[in-house]
């Protein structure tokens, strides 16, 4: 496929015209800074789900410690960015090496687990990783960690949450990816044709770590201050039920469930008392009557696929 | 010397509180191959229906412990009809986001009518102390009831499920619920009792931790659910006496890590427990290797 096709440039002048559109909305101040507290939250949303859909939708490796990513990320880039005074550029880099370093590590003992034992280690990663942060007192503790400048804006959000979802979406359609999604179809039959099912799955999880390792820097350095507690079971939990309500194994489905469930999450402030209850409720729902979630495994197109080579390929 | 006697006395005893939670989720594992996560939740409203019973009706310690009991064992099979039954052949992430939603149902709904705050859980057992070794080593009525109560529990436990018929059938489901039901199980029933039994147990628990810790709040589930659920891993999960077991091993651990200096390290050490068990032995101590089929 060539760089310049029709479709790349088409693809490009979207992008380019909503991030200058939304930057000239909040120029002339028609978007205030509550609702851009509720963009930042939907992108770092988006980046959390696209990366655990690629984890857990397309690999088939249930994770229930991608909070734990974006935790390590979050405190390494506020590290970076406070104790040395880096700029942002070198503590997102830094946050997402830290996270992929965390994901081969997690990865490579426990890729011998299968299913639910999985999930139950990940989620016993999750928890060790925040005990541990709670102890350590050069990140501040229980008391969590102060005065992380604000450097995520509009752009960063933006292009970074872009960034994330074309890069996992063109892993995913490359041979690689396709390898990945074997292994999920079935594992087995994977390496009886030659898939390396331990690279791959390793492979799976260093990236998704490191997107959420990205998501945890734009976090920290959004809100000033991050806790070890902000990224505790829950967190992961909240992660996995967004993919799972847009669609496992569909990033169209992580990006409506992203935003989907930060709006109802933003409605159900209304009623603080039951908030839970009702999420709760709304969960329960979705798994019995539409347990594939709301897109299943579809994708949106952008455009439709035409040309001769594809015709001629799905008539063979 | 003495101490460590001590911390082993407390260590039972949170083992033995463990253990019990941990029958129920290895009960329900077993048989539908389900992480119960609302299993710590139910414990949670059997700690307060044993408030309810000691507080406002001003029943004894026994009386209590049944009543909860036997309204967490109604609650069990509720949730196993309500929420569970229509998603028995959905995926392995719906089953556990369902199990989830259900745990944040019960969690978030008692706050909403019980208010979040802290409760104080009436003492209602004699204030009697057996003491060893000149007093150095003290075990409490408390102490000696959790033993007494969880050692009880268990026996019956394994009387109904080795000599009973429906222990039968349990045993027959776990093992191939297809072929159970060809053999004329009624595979429903069974569930439900399973679920029953195992909410019971935790219902036990909970009245148990209460007189234990005198106090009670609506999240107080969260963290020995996942406890217990690491206990009933380290057991070996769908193992009855593997439960037990992983309970009391995971109980003496945390009290001895915690009483030679590693208190804040507490809660590391069970999950960092599990992680090696996970990779060393993934089907529990007590657990069998099963070949995996093509």
């Amino acid at each position: 496929m060539k760089l310049f096709s029709k479709r790349n440039i088409i693809g490009f002048l979207i992008i380019m015209l909503s991030y200058i559109s939304v930057q000239l909305l909040i120029n002339n101040g028609t978007i205030d800074s509550y609702l851009m507290l509720n963009i930042v939250i939907i992108g770092i949303n988006i980046i959390l789900a696209v990366s655990l859909n690629l984890i857990t939708g397309f690999t088939g490796q249930f994770s229930l410690g991608h909070a734990a990513f974006m935790s390590i990320g979050a405190y390494v880039s506020a590290i970076v960015t406070v104790k040395f005074g880096f700029p942002f550029v070198i503590g997102i880099i830094f946050s997402a090496l830290a996270a992929a370093l965390a994901g081969v590590l997690i990865g490579i003992p426990t890729l011998r687990l299968k299913g639910d034992y999985l999930a139950i280690a990940t989620l016993g990663f999750g928890e060790i990783v925040r005990i541990l942060a709670l102890n350590i007192d050069y990140i501040g503790g229980a008391t969590g960690f102060n005065d992380i400048p604000q450097f995520t804006n509009w752009a960063w959000i933006f292009f970074l949450t872009v960034g994330t979802v074309l890069l996992i979406t063109n892993f995913i359609k490359s041979y690689h990816g396709r390898a990945c999604i074997a292994i999920s179809e079935d594992e087995i039959a994977a390496e009886a044709t030659g898939v390396n099912t331990t690279y791959y799955k390793v492979l799976a999880f260093a990236i998704g770590a490191a997107f959420a390792g990205i998501a945890g820097s734009l976090y920290a350095n959004y809100f000033y201050f991050i806790k070890p507690d902000s990224f505790g079971f829950m967190k992961s939990i909240d992660i996995l039920v967004i993919v799972v309500f847009g669609g496992l194994g569909s990033i169209g489905g992580s990006i409506v469930g992203a935003v989907a469930l930060s709006i109802i999450s933003l409605f159900l402030q209304n009623i603080p008392e039951l908030r839970m209850v009702v999420y709760s409720l709304i969960l329960f729902i979705i798994m019995v009557y539409r347990p594939q979630g709301l897109l299943g495994k579809h994708e949106f197109k952008l455009f439709k696929k035409g040309g001769k080579i594809n015709v001629s390929a799905e008539s063979k | 010397m003495e101490q460590l006697f001590q911390q082993l006395i407390n260590g039972i005893s949170l083992g033995s509180i463990y253990a019990l939670i941990a029958l129920g989720y290895t009960m329900v594992y077993g048989i539908i191959n389900l992480i119960n996560f609302a299993h710590g939740d139910i414990y949670m409203v059997g700690a307060y229906v044993g408030f309810a019973a000691t507080t406002f009706f001003h029943l004894g310690f026994i009386p209590a412990l049944v009543i909860s009991m036997v309204v967490c064992s109604i609650l069990g099979v509720i949730i196993e009809k309500v929420a569970y039954k229509p998603i028995r052949n959905s995926t392995r992430i719906a089953a556990l986001i369902t199990a989830i939603s259900v745990s944040l149902f019960l969690e978030y709904g008692m706050m909403y009518f019980v208010k979040p705050d802290t409760r104080t859980f009436p003492n209602v057992l004699a204030e009697n102390r057996i003491t060893f070794f000149n007093g150095q080593v003290i075990m409490d009525m408390k102490n000696l009831y959790i033993i007494l109560i969880t050692v009880i529990l268990m026996l019956i436990l394994q009387y109904f499920v080795h000599k009973t018929k429906t222990g039968k059938a349990m045993r027959a489901v776990s093992l191939d619920s297809v072929a159970a039901e060809l053999m004329g199980v009624n595979v429903n029933k069974t569930i439900s009792y399973t679920f029953a039994i195992g909410s019971a147990l935790a219902g036990a628990a909970g009245v148990l931790v209460g007189i234990y810790y005198n106090s009670i709040n609506p999240l107080m589930g969260i963290v020995p659910g996942l406890k217990a659920f690491i206990a009933a891993v380290i057991g070996g999960i769908g193992i009855i006496p593997g439960a037990v077991y992983g309970g009391f091993f995971l109980g003496m651990t945390e009290t001895l890590v915690s009483a030679y200096g590693g208190s804040i390290f507490k809660d590391a050490v069970a999950f960092t427990i599990l992680i090696l068990i996970l990779l060393i032995k993934p089907n529990g101590l007590m657990g069998k290797n099963v070949q995996e089929k093509v």
